[in-house]
């Protein structure tokens, strides 16, 4: 069968020009990391790694990402489940409300709780009163975190939730099993791949937001900066090889994320040629 | 009408449980979380009179930064449609080695941390890095000018294009480009008369959100930018050096204009992409 862009030639030049490009802008920016990294050897690269704010960096970062993910991930269930198997009036805008984090310049989330939670703020104020502090703090740093990494499960789990129907989940309730039951015996295992994608993707952004939290943390060395911002401060400092040590290890939980996506998806082809 | 969907209709109770819980849940988390932080722009503006607001958001400055935010986004996202319509076609339509993994690095710009990206632009692109290097005897400069800014905005919306494009590419019948072939038109005629148009949608979608994301771009971009005032600024930078200097009114007028561009820019692909489908289903949608 004859098909468009089928000849050698043409077939050939696009192949060259697309594997190029990627070379170019996407695979040498990515073996740049790594070079930078290890420019002054392997001992080097230890020590960097190893260094107290460094190391400081890392925990905040764990922490705040382990704070980020069960609340994302208890929020997009809820709502993959609410806009999925009910039909109300204002779903679709609530479908595009939670689009906001995505169009929203990550500056702007910053500064809009700051506002709220500064000193100043609506809220703020009142908590400053009774001394709790959450701007350059890491619950602020936690706040914009779960403000910038929201959308992700609810996005992996509506299209296939929409797309697996409820009539599974309602036989179930006819047949007298529970909410809980039906969520955790039918619901769950249909979505439990995209569940797990929707968690490696906030994941990731959790790990290396930068702007948002950029405004709220304060970058305390120690204290409140977090690996992206621990970047920054070495990179100003001149510090480039201890940069781009821990921009390489950001590269590494990024080229997971990678790897888990490539699994989960060649998962999903196998099972859909088998069945 | 069958009595299924009759009944399905008229029946006010629904069979799955859970409403309650899940829109009590979702309403306050979407109120806590996304708008009442968002009011609170509106709150600081509140006493803000309209000429003050206007001598903020017009300050020279800030206008330049505008103009270098809208400039660089706009060549970067025609550019990405460009290579994101290259790549999707590659992806989709030719078997070759290394396929898979040139598919898996199309996702690198969202797993890997703008700030991560930034550093790693700049250093490659400096005089002294490995690509500046080949590009400063041919007079290219890239780091720390507009050409710099708009190549860290394009490293980080590639995604975007590929990925609105290739599902559309996926499912479009073989039959097309059989029935085209067969009828005499070229490979650059049947490509331009019967694939573009059925990618079309796809495609702006996708160059839409590329140029969204550009517009707020932070991380990446300030290492590369240089960031001199009236040149090199972009407008997420004005907003972070107006807070640096305790600005919080500046910072909030300018914000707020960030906000409403791309608020809106979201509504209207939503709402062109939803006419589209609509189109396309003959109402359902």
């Amino acid at each position: 069968m004859q098909r468009i862009g089928d000849a050698p030639r043409i077939r050939r030049l696009l192949i060259g020009l697309a594997l190029v490009l990627a070379a170019l802008f996407l695979l040498l920016p990515l073996v740049a990391i790594f070079a930078q990294a290890f420019a002054e050897g392997v001992a080097m690269f230890w020590a960097n790694l190893s260094d107290e704010y460094t190391l400081a960096a890392i925990g905040l970062t764990l922490f705040v990402t382990l704070l980020t993910i069960p609340v994302n991930l208890v929020f997009g269930v809820f709502l993959a489940w609410l806009v999925t198997r009910f039909s109300f009036p204002g779903r679709r805008l609530l479908q595009t409300l939670i689009d906001i984090p995505f169009a929203v310049s990550p500056v702007v989330a910053g500064l809009v709780y700051l506002l709220l939670y500064g000193r100043n703020g609506w809220v703020g104020g009142w908590l400053d009163s009774h001394d709790i502090q959450i701007m350059f703090a890491w619950p602020g740093i936690v706040l914009v975190t779960i403000f910038v990494t929201c959308p992700f499960v609810a996005r992996e789990l509506i299209p296939l939730m929409q797309a697996q129907g409820a009539r599974e989940e309602e036989a179930a309730v006819t047949l007298g099993a529970s909410g809980w039951t039906v969520f955790r015996r039918v619901t769950l295992p249909n979505i439990k791949w995209a569940l797990l994608y929707g968690v490696i993707l906030t994941n990731a952004r959790a790990v290396g937001e930068f702007g948002a939290v950029s405004v709220v943390s304060g970058s305390i060395r120690g204290e409140t900066n977090t690996l992206p911002l621990h970047v920054e401060l070495l990179y100003q400092d001149y510090n480039t090889v201890g940069a781009f040590t821990a921009a390489a290890l950001l590269a590494l939980i990024a080229l997971l994320t990678l790897a888990a996506k490539a699994l989960l998806e060649w998962r999903a082809t196998r099972r859909e040629t088998a069945a | 009408m069958n009595t299924l969907a009759l009944l399905g209709r008229s029946a006010p109770k629904r069979v799955l449980p859970g409403f309650g819980l899940s829109l009590g849940i979702t309403l306050l988390f979407v109120s806590l979380v996304l708008l009442l932080p968002l009011t609170s722009l509106v709150g600081q503006l509140a006493g803000v009179s309209l000429a003050e607001y206007w001598a903020i958001i017009s300050e020279p400055r800030v206008v330049a930064s505008y103009l270098v935010t809208i400039g660089a986004a706009a060549a970067a996202s025609m550019v990405n449609a460009l290579f994101g319509l290259l790549m999707a076609w590659v992806l989709v339509r030719y078997e070759f080695p290394g396929k898979r993994l040139l598919d898996a690095l199309m996702d690198l710009p969202f797993a890997l941390p703008t700030a991560v990206a930034g550093i790693t632009l700049a250093t490659l692109y400096s005089s002294s890095g490995w690509m500046g290097r080949l590009l400063a005897p041919l007079g290219i400069e890239v780091a720390y000018t507009w050409v710099g800014i708009a190549l860290a905005m394009a490293f980080t919306s590639i995604p975007f294009v590929v990925r609105t494009v290739q599902p559309v590419l996926e499912d479009l019948p073989h039959e097309i480009d059989e029935a085209a072939l067969t009828l005499g038109a070229s490979d650059a005629t049947a490509f331009r008369r019967v694939i573009l148009p059925n990618l079309w949608p796809a495609l702006v979608t996708g160059t839409g959100l590329a140029f969204v994301r550009s517009l707020g771009e932070f991380g990446a971009v300030i290492f590369i930018a240089g960031n001199m005032p009236y040149e090199t600024e972009i407008t997420s930078l004005m907003i972070f050096v107006k807070l640096q200097e305790y600005d919080y009114v500046g910072a909030s007028a300018i914000a707020s204009v960030v906000l409403a561009v791309s608020l809106a820019l979201l509504l209207a692909l939503n709402l062109w992409q939803g006419r589209f489908i609509r189109r396309l289903h003959g109402g359902k949608g």
